[in-house]
């Protein structure tokens, strides 16, 4: 479904992401580890469109068979026709707006399209009132399933950190997209709020949704990845099954370092 | 024995919400202690109210039985005290050079060849991008610029908030094991919060549990560790 070939990323004479290439397959969730400053998010940030690659490919072919080159789209448009969402590393919600406007924002295109020019919008005409109904079914569909319907109407600001990070998953859903790219979703979550985002993450898999996921928290990604994808230094070091990746010795001693007891102990 | 710090009923608010309701806390030297809570129980508040930023509204708070309530955070900071904070918060335009002489600068420091090769030892990553503006440094490697910069000033006290934020596992491993080896030897005292309660309990000689602002619990870290409850609220449901 995404296909990466041969990406480049340079920055000045730093050699971000060297020759990288691998696929995501649809309908699965797809972690990128490796060591901090291995490139993961810069990987990220060219699928997204935020960078353009220095070299390299990357190509999305969605259920209908049509083959979008994100690495030639520009950002807004990877978002509103190829349909890639994305969250990023530190919160970047609308604090001054409410939970549900963020909702709203994130469906600006299809109400904007609706209004005509803001025209029919003004006049209150059906195809607009019909849209704007929708957005909101929506928005309050996507708040349901995160378990904050009853915050609605407060500022997203003055949400606990672990809602946060929760809505901004749902106002990346709301564009409805065939791949949605998280960066660290679990940072900063406590275990609770984990196993919250674990459900979640598997819920929107079992929609039809792919997932690209960029984590650390190895009880996150060994637990709900189907592919794990690891970087060092911006080249791929490994490709395989959560239980193939675990037991590779170049990722052990580049990333996940010896012995997990502690966490065993914790979870037992 | 003098308390390296020691909050008396300290209160502080965001505006007209209380984020700190009547605070008891004790951290003698050569001490590890770590706070539980939930996100927005007012951990991080906690930290930054030691550095005067939001400042106690009521109580006291003393460093090696001196009131510095009200003191200005740069004089608390040359006071020994360095923090680490949440959101990293490094200066993004400086090199990584510049941010760690930052760090021993603001401090009063001159010794800073020897603590640059203590830094680097501990992250050997941040030798590499020496001359790399810190805003361009991925979101890890920020994090351990962070604690290093707060590390340069030799602190008697270290504010940790989230250490492991963003760390991969070997790293965030590699921290609790250098500010373990760092008590020990230098007897650094630590002040952490961490959203791993098990590892931080593990760590800590003894933790306090954060509600809503107000403690509800103190204990050494294995008798926290027994408790029902907080096995309930802050370690179950998480880590394979």
């Amino acid at each position: 479904m995404l296909s990466v070939t041969g990406l480049t990323m340079r920055f000045g004479g730093l050699k971000a992401v060297d020759d990288l290439s691998f696929e995501a397959a649809a309908g699965e969730i797809t972690a990128v580890i490796g060591p901090n400053g291995a490139g993961k998010t810069t990987v990220f940030n060219c699928i997204t469109g935020f960078y353009r690659p220095t070299e390299g490919g990357i190509a999305l072919t969605n259920d209908q068979g049509v083959r979008f080159a994100l690495d030639r789209m520009a950002g807004h448009r990877i978002a509103s026709r190829a349909k890639v969402a994305r969250t990023f590393q530190n919160v970047r919600l609308f604090a001054g707006m409410t939970v549900l406007e963020n909702l709203l924002v994130a469906q600006h295109n299809v109400l904007m399209r609706a209004s005509g020019l803001t025209i029919f919008a003004v006049l209150g005409l059906g195809g607009f009132r019909k849209a704007e109904r929708r957005g909101l079914d929506n928005a309050r569909h996507w708040l349901d399933r995160i378990g904050l319907l009853d915050r609605a109407d407060d500022m997203a600001g003055a949400l606990p950190y672990g809602a946060q990070r929760r809505l901004e998953i749902a106002r990346a859903m709301c564009i409805d997209p065939v791949l949605l790219c998280l960066d660290e979703p679990a940072a900063g979550l406590n275990p609770r709020e984990t196993e919250a985002l674990n459900a979640l993450l598997q819920t929107i898999r079992a929609d039809g949704c792919s997932l690209l996921l960029i984590e650390h928290d190895m009880g996150v990604v060994m637990r709900i990845s189907d592919h794990i994808v690891v970087l060092d230094h911006g080249k791929k070091i490994a490709d395989g099954t959560p239980a193939e990746v675990r037991a590779d010795s170049a990722v052990i001693a580049a990333y996940l370092g010896e012995g997990d007891e502690d966490e065993d102990e914790a979870a037992a | 024995m003098t308390a390296t710090l020691a909050l008396i009923g300290v209160s502080a608010y965001y505006g007209a919400v209380q984020a700190l309701r009547n605070v008891d806390l004790e951290v003698n030297p050569g001490e590890i202690v770590t706070l539980i809570g939930a996100n927005g129980a007012g951990k991080s508040t906690l930290m930054m109210t030691v550095c005067g930023n939001p400042r106690a509204r009521a109580g006291t708070i003393l460093h090696e039985g001196h009131d510095i309530t009200h003191l200005s955070t740069h004089l608390i900071m040359r006071r020994g005290i360095a923090q680490s904070p949440e959101g990293r918060r490094i200066f993004g335009r400086m090199t990584v050079y510049e941010n760690l002489l930052m760090g021993a600068e603001a401090a009063g420091r001159t010794d800073t060849p020897a603590l640059l090769e203590e830094m680097f030892a501990l992250f050997p990553r941040l030798r590499e991008r020496i001359g790399q503006r810190g805003g361009t440094l991925s979101g890890g490697e920020q994090q351990m610029l962070a604690i290093a910069r707060a590390l340069m000033s030799r602190p008697r006290l270290l504010l940790l908030d989230e250490p492991s934020l963003g760390l991969a596992p070997l790293v965030a491993r590699q921290i609790f094991g250098a500010i373990r080896e760092l008590n020990e030897r230098t007897g650094l005292t630590v002040l952490l919060v961490e959203q791993n309660a098990y590892q931080a309990l593990r760590l800590a000689h003894r933790g306090y549990v954060l509600v809503n602002g107000a403690i509800t619990m103190a204990g050494t870290g294995t008798e926290l560790l027994a408790r029902p409850e907080v096995r309930a609220a802050y370690l179950e449901g998480g880590h394979a």
